[in-house]
């Protein structure tokens, strides 16, 4: 633990040489389920396979020595502004002038692993013995205006089955294959997806938010001077040296 | 000598056996088998309101299902609608009894996706109030399990002791419980004077503490009766379930994130060792927590010794804009692996936190690991599995 090697970036432990190799290793593995994979510098590895193949592309993690469940969840990728709940001060102060460009693109560099589909499948993966995580994702694609029904992992992974309960309650996603797909936190005659874009926060709806006033804009000049006294600190600190 | 019984008391004597004899028949034909057992949701082994609904034979667990939501709070949707910063306040209060630590990963993924990295020192205290949080955290699970078998002793002696670590931790942050102090890029502010001192003395107490343990509970032969060879959990369906923590050292698997995935922060530059026991039974849990918390407290003095000079905030704007992208960090929390999957899409707020928490994961292996157990044993092998509420229910 303290082989006290000086350069090595310490959140690095894997290195992205041994990452990207990592992916290139699973991509093979696990042939065409892979629709893009993705490595982050320093942080993480993402795959993100076709959802036809989530079950089988577990299955093979699982036996490539991944057999160590993190957790499974899912995101909602609306922009909605309900999600906001119409705090247009909220939206105004975080829209900065990088908003301006195309949502798309903007969209695309968000996404690690791509895809375009309003949910997403996520799960993360750990190889106690290679001391190496994967993140896997998958699109759900909609049909009629609700997402598709996705295959259960719960006879890979026992520990998955709280997860998609958790997910189910959500997001509203069904997992084939699941004996017991019911709420876990909420009452059961409890209606809508919690975390769902489209889903108002009420309490948000009745009262505005209150920290709103925190994140105003400082004025330019105000923000120069705060700047410039931040940094006449930090260098008087010692740091960067 | 009593006289002879008359006819008639005779009589009476015979119908009374045969009433009892028809009674013991309608006993034996009662049906025992699907009696259901709720335990909760306010029982003091649940760390908050937590149900089980266990389904016995006779002494028998056929079935248990914990039964959550009471506590739910709805933490990953609130994130959505705060600032980066505001966010923390809300973890605090996912694990309370160690918080300090809840922070610790939600700000490594802000500043992972900021691009910003804190200064040496604010590393190194960071890991030492993380550290004081796993103390004073498990301290309590150390005297809570003597509650769990009938031994009322250890948790008066941890909850004197834990006082300690939590005034350590007061003192720089001004908080007992929830500290809210760590900022991206860094700290709130630096250590107190004499701090240091203090806090190695401290630690030698907390040293005492953990012998005490040993000697008050773990070497007794009540204690072993209850938890050896109960609640046995192998590392395969350790794995499976997604265990993390103690829990999953101690079915063993050599797994410690503060060594096997560091995300940045300063166990790497100290001598300590991940201990692993091989029984996965309740005594097993209870033994790597005891010499964890015994390690923790030798990481934090040889982290005070070593504090590197320097400033404690690196340089971030006023305003916290955090650019758009994905990160996924997480660390070894008290309970487990805690870990947070920050989805931002450049504004103020994340867009998306999914918080996955130790207690959620570790307590999904309950229905598995009750099953043919005796009811007594439902309480020892909950509190050796050692959950917080607010962490399953988020």
């Amino acid at each position: 633990m303290a082989d006290g090697t000086g350069d090595e970036r310490p959140d690095d432990q894997m290195g992205d040489e041994a990452r990207e190799a990592l992916a290139a290793e699973l991509s093979e593995l696990l042939g065409d389920a892979v629709v893009e994979s993705h490595v982050e510098a320093g942080q993480n590895l993402w795959l993100r396979v076709d959802i036809e193949q989530w079950h089988a592309a577990t299955t093979a993690l699982r036996d490539a020595g991944f057999a160590y469940f993190g957790f499974l969840s899912a995101i909602d990728w609306t922009d909605a502004p309900e999600g906001r709940y119409e705090d247009t001060e909220f939206d105004a102060a975080g829209a900065g002038e990088d908003d301006d460009a195309s949502s798309a693109t903007a969209e695309e560099t968000v996404r690690r692993g791509g895809g375009e589909t309003r949910f997403q499948l996520l799960a993360q993966l750990h190889s106690p013995a290679r001391h190496a995580a994967v993140l896997i994702k998958a699109d759900v694609p909609e049909a009629d205006g609700a997402p598709a029904s996705v295959p259960s992992i719960i006879d890979i992974f026992s520990g998955a089955d709280w997860h998609e309960r958790e997910a189910h309650e959500m997001f509203g996603l069904v997992f084939n294959g699941h004996p017991n797909l019911e709420h876990i936190y909420l009452p059961t005659e409890f209606e809508g997806h919690p975390l769902r874009k489209d889903f108002p926060l009420l309490a948000r709806a009745v009262k505005p938010w209150p920290g709103v006033v925190d994140i105003e804009e400082i004025p330019p000049e105000l923000e120069a001077q705060l700047e410039a006294e931040v940094m006449a600190e930090f260098e008087a600190s010692g740091a960067g040296a | 000598m009593s006289p002879p019984p008359t006819a008639s008391a005779l009589r009476e004597q015979q119908a009374y056996v045969a009433a009892q004899a028809a009674d013991a028949r309608v006993n034996v034909e009662l049906d025992t088998g699907d009696m259901t057992l709720n335990i909760g949701p306010q029982h003091p082994a649940t760390h908050g309101t937590l149900r089980i609904a266990c389904q016995l034979d006779g002494e028998q667990v056929i079935s248990a299902e914990p039964l959550m939501g009471y506590m739910h709070r709805g933490y990953e949707k609130l994130c959505e609608v705060r600032t980066y910063p505001q966010c923390t306040t809300l973890i605090n209060r996912i694990d309370w009894l160690g918080s300090f630590a809840n922070e610790v990963p939600f700000i490594l993924a802000a500043e992972q996706l900021m691009g910003v990295e804190a200064p040496p020192r604010a590393q190194w205290i960071r890991t030492i109030l993380f550290e004081l949080s796993r103390i004073a955290n498990v301290s309590l699970f150390l005297g809570d399990m003597g509650v769990q078998v009938g031994a009322l002793t250890p948790v008066f002696f941890a909850f004197r002791d834990r006082e300690r670590v939590l005034n350590q931790i007061e003192e720089v942050t001004g908080g007992r419980f929830h500290p809210n102090f760590d900022r991206i890029g860094g700290l709130k502010d630096d250590i107190p004077r004499g701090w240091i001192a203090e806090t190695h003395a401290v630690m030698a107490k907390m040293r005492g503490f953990c012998d005490e343990m040993e000697d008050l509970l773990m070497g007794n032969e009540i204690f072993q009766t209850r938890c050896r060879s109960v609640g046995v959990i192998p590392g395969d369906v350790a794995l499976s379930y997604g265990l993390s923590g103690a829990n999953l050292r101690a079915s063993g698997v050599d797994w410690d994130l503060r060594r096997d995935a560091n995300p940045g922060l300063a166990w790497d530059q100290v001598d300590w060792r991940v201990w692993t026991h091989p029984d996965g039974d309740s005594f097993a849990r209870y033994w790597v927590r005891l010499q964890e918390t015994r390690e923790a407290t030798k990481i934090v003095d040889q982290l005070l010794d070593g504090i590197p000079s320097g400033p404690i905030m690196a340089k971030v704007p006023r305003i916290i804009k955090v650019p758009a992208g994905e990160a996924y960090v997480s660390t070894e929390n008290p309970l487990g692996e805690m870990g947070y999957y920050v989805v931002s899409k450049g504004g103020l707020g994340p867009f998306r936190v999914k918080i996955r928490t130790p207690s959620f994961s570790n307590i999904s292996v309950v229905p598995w690991v009750m099953r043919g157990t005796y009811v007594p044993d439902i309480i020892t092998i909950l509190g050796s599995l050692y959950f917080i509420l607010g962490d399953i229910d988020r």
